[in-house]
């Protein structure tokens, strides 16, 4: 039977047959021979490869990518690190439920087209998540390396995008096939990472999917918040592509719910809906000062320059790029700005953090990028106020330095104000990061939709159903604020519950 | 449940069959109301279909264009037509005035923002200066239609510059022109119209659409009267779509995005000295970015 599987993300369902499957596919001649090729012994000998990447101070003033990606060498001396276990625990740790033994044993046999495939299973954005996803905490972290070993795990995330861009730059690219259509209209409300896999798997289950995106750009925050130098916006419309390929239809600048509304569109025949408009309005401190000229949401700093190309002349849209820059948060999107700011030409680039580094939610990948990158790190500060030239330019913060008390609700330990350490330091432009609010628009145009205080969409969890029939919803304007692969494990979840629902 | 998926095909990337099918944006109408103001009327049926008094869209023009919001003027809902009516202030707007007949706009979307709150309320006062005389005019045509009194003040520098001057006198009960060079109408600021009126009768609600500085003195005016007062905030932004915060105001102390919130407020909880500040963000950098556009535009 040469059958491949979509791993279906309702795990515990599914679990026996999950498993009956996987040991099966692992008793294939190849993946046997390949386990009598080498002992294991011989493997937990070998180092973990390490991702070469640009020199920090070359880096730091271009906005290519950072990490530039594994020789084939390199990969097929990682992929020899697997065990292939026969209890492979990885794949409980990928919220999407990539086939993680098979992907890497077809890397030490040497096919890296039938790689790509064992990955477009179950994860329509490969070359993405290699990138962004924090593997750290995920599949690696379930690795029997980490698990069992206390070795450094296999680099399953650096194997993922070598994968992914070697079928990218082989020019045959695989599409997956459609066996039948049905024809049932499905939409996607946001082209984001939530939406992107929903319709993936809608259309591999033979669905007519139409993806809506209010931007002029298809990819949500893949386009507009993450930086070219993380995650080049040209990967993304390489898997975008794909998408199209396989029938998936969008639609850019139409907003659900001001465009047309969804009754609109249930008229034009959609039968169902998938809601993953993300995460919306950027948080701000309301502390004095904060709308001066000068201050940013990590929003907006980010969209000028990722989305609109405000970095470059040739793009009419501006962005102020600052000669002393301070970026207030201490999660992904503030490397992400203050990294850029740095790019953008800051003498100094600077964090500002209520709590210590332990306590910090961004990636350690690009906490540690970002220090070799000279990026200041003020941990322990808090701003209390800005100040403003006679322009109403940002000049000047008052910032106050913090001790950490007992752990508070998040578990990490509370920042605690010491007084009388308040300081004045001079800066030109601030970059605002402290989270955000889910996006206002589709909870402001379904009233019957059951929303929680703070704006996020309630779903069944099992199914992310909301609490109108046929209106599904994954990601940030269910989850509030979360990751690229978080929301895709929501997207497909609800392909998933959606087909059910359907048929 | 399993689902089986066993064929793959394999493609040469570089071809690329599907692409996204493209909403036409087409201008069917041009006319210029001056040498800096332009109405374009153009093809956007879903946007009007929707659309109401108050809404506004985001346009982008060219690959290499900004995101911009301009205000809805009107629609035609046969013809499937959205009017804009747009002052050539930089080089974003002097390229949207730049487009003809035939030309199709990058991108449109919308309608966005929360549509005006229109009530029979007795009395309604408007005001108007520069462009913002567009905006006003769907305001106006509702007003009226809801069964309310409706005294309209146009303004502006001088008798080129006042647009839409039938339009309006078509859904008021009287409309007041001001010139600052007495040109055309009374000389005088849009504030002397204004309080000629309130002093003369009772009025219940004065709405205001135009430049800040104008809109200001206007909350003013109203304020030292207790009148309600309404102002359609025109900030900057990116997205329009409530992710940036770059329209970010402050009404009654609190932030509020006009994006998504307004673009409709109550004018006497707005601060619009910081609204104005804000609004001149990018002020040296577009200018120059203007000079440099029309210098290029004038060699070739």
């Amino acid at each position: 039977m040469k059958a491949t599987l979509v791993v279906t993300s309702n795990l515990k369902k599914n679990m026996q047959e999950v498993s009956e499957y996987l040991k099966m596919e692992r008793e294939a001649g190849w993946r046997l021979a390949l386990r009598g090729n080498m002992k294991n012994k011989e493997r937990t000998v070998l180092k973990r490869v390490s991702m070469p990447e640009q020199a920090p101070q070359e880096r730091n003033r271009n906005f290519l990518e950072v990490n530039s990606g594994l020789s084939e060498e390199q990969a097929r001396h990682e992929a020899q690190r697997c065990l292939d276990c026969v209890n492979p625990t990885c794949i409980s740790g990928c919220p999407v439920s990539i086939n993680i033994p098979k992907f890497i044993k077809r890397i030490e046999e040497g096919n890296f087209l039938e790689s790509a495939k064992v990955l477009k299973e179950t994860n329509a954005l490969p070359a993405v998540c290699g990138r962004v996803c924090p593997q750290e905490v995920q599949c690696e972290q379930s690795c029997f390396y980490t698990q069992k070993l206390k070795k450094p795990p296999v680099a399953i995330g650096h194997l993922e995008r070598f994968i992914a861009d070697f079928e990218q730059n082989s020019g045959q690219m695989s599409v997956p096939e459609i066996p039948h259509r049905n024809g049932i209209k499905v939409a996607s409300i946001g082209s984001g990472p939530s939406g992107l896999a929903f319709a993936g798997d809608m259309i591999k289950l033979g669905y007519d999917v139409t993806v809506f995106e209010a931007l002029h750009e298809i990819g949500g925050v893949l386009k507009y918040g993450i930086p070219e130098f993380r995650l080049p916006n040209q990967i993304v419309d390489v898997e975008i592509d794909v998408l199209k390929q396989m029938g998936v239809k969008f639609e850019k600048n139409f907003i659900v719910g001001a465009t047309a509304s969804i009754e609109d569109l249930k008229e034009e025949g959609f039968k169902a809906f998938m809601v993953g408009s993300g995460a919306g309005l950027p948080n701000f401190m309301n502390i004095p000062g904060e709308n001066y000229i000068g201050i940013y949401s990590s929003n907006e700093y980010l969209t000028r320059v990722n989305l609109m190309n405000a970095a470059d002349p040739e793009y009419d849209t501006p962005v102020i790029s600052g000669k002393k820059v301070a970026v207030i948060g201490g999660g992904n999107t503030a490397m992400d700005a203050v990294r850029t700011s740095k790019r953008l030409g800051a003498e100094r680039s600077m964090i500002i953090y209520r709590r210590s580094i332990e306590e910090m939610p961004a990636r350690v990948e690009e906490i540690h990028h970002a220090q070799e990158e000279g990026i200041e790190f003020m941990n322990l500060h808090n701003p209390l106020e800005y100040y403003a030239d006679k322009n109403g330019r940002v000049c000047k913060m008052k910032v106050q330095k913090m001790k950490l008390g007992e752990p508070d609700a998040s578990g990490r330990r509370r920042p605690i104000p010491i007084e009388g350490s308040e300081f004045i330091m001079e800066v030109d432009t601030v970059v605002v990061s402290v989270g955000v609010s889910p996006n206002p628009l589709i909870p402001q145009s379904m009233k019957e939709l059951d929303v929680s205080s703070w704006g996020t969409i309630k779903v069944n969890p099992e199914t992310m159903h909301s609490s109108v029939e046929g209106v599904f919803a994954g990601g940030d304007i269910v989850r509030g604020g979360a990751t690229v692969i978080l929301a895709m494990g929501d997207g497909r979840k609800a392909a998933e519950a959606m087909n059910n629902y359907l048929i | 449940m399993v689902f089986i998926f066993d064929f793959y095909t394999t493609v040469n990337f570089s071809a690329n069959p599907n692409i996204s099918f493209l909403s036409m944006n087409k201008i069917v109408e041009k006319e210029y109301f001056s040498e800096a103001v332009v109405k374009l009327v153009l093809e956007a049926p879903a946007i009007a279909k929707s659309r109401k008094a108050g809404h506004f869209v985001i346009v982008r023009t060219g690959q290499k264009g900004e995101r911009i919001p301009l205000t809805i003027a009107g629609s035609d809902l046969d013809k499937g037509t959205i009017t804009l009516i747009i002052q050539k202030v930089g080089v974003t707007s002097a390229k949207l005035c730049g487009l003809e007949v035939g030309d199709e706009v990058t991108d449109v979307v919308g309608p966005l923002g929360k549509p005006t709150h229109i009530k029979k309320v007795g009395t309604v006062l408007a005001s108007g200066g520069g462009v913002g005389v567009a905006p006003l005019l769907p305001i106006v045509e509702a007003f009226k239609k809801a069964g309310n009194r409706v005294i309209t003040v146009l303004a502006a520098r001088t008798k080129e510059l006042i647009i839409l001057e039938e339009q309006m006198r078509l859904h008021s009960d009287e409309v007041i022109i001001m010139t600052d060079d007495g040109s055309y109408g009374k000389k005088g600021l849009v504030t002397q119209g204004l309080e000629e009126v309130i002093e003369r009768e009772k009025v219940d609600l004065a709405v205001t659409v135009g430049p800040a500085v104008m809109m200001k003195y206007v909350t003013l005016l109203t304020g030292k009267y207790d009148i309600p007062t309404e102002a359609s905030l025109n900030t900057l932004m990116v997205d329009g779509t409530g992710m940036c915060g770059a329209c970010r105001v402050s009404v009654g102390g609190k932030i509020k995005f006009v994006c998504v919130d307004g673009p409709e407020f109550d004018a006497h909880q707005v601060d619009f000295d910081e609204m104005m500040l804000r609004l001149g963000s990018y002020k040296p950098s577009e200018a120059e970015a203007y000079e440099s556009y029309l210098s290029s535009n004038l060699k070739s």
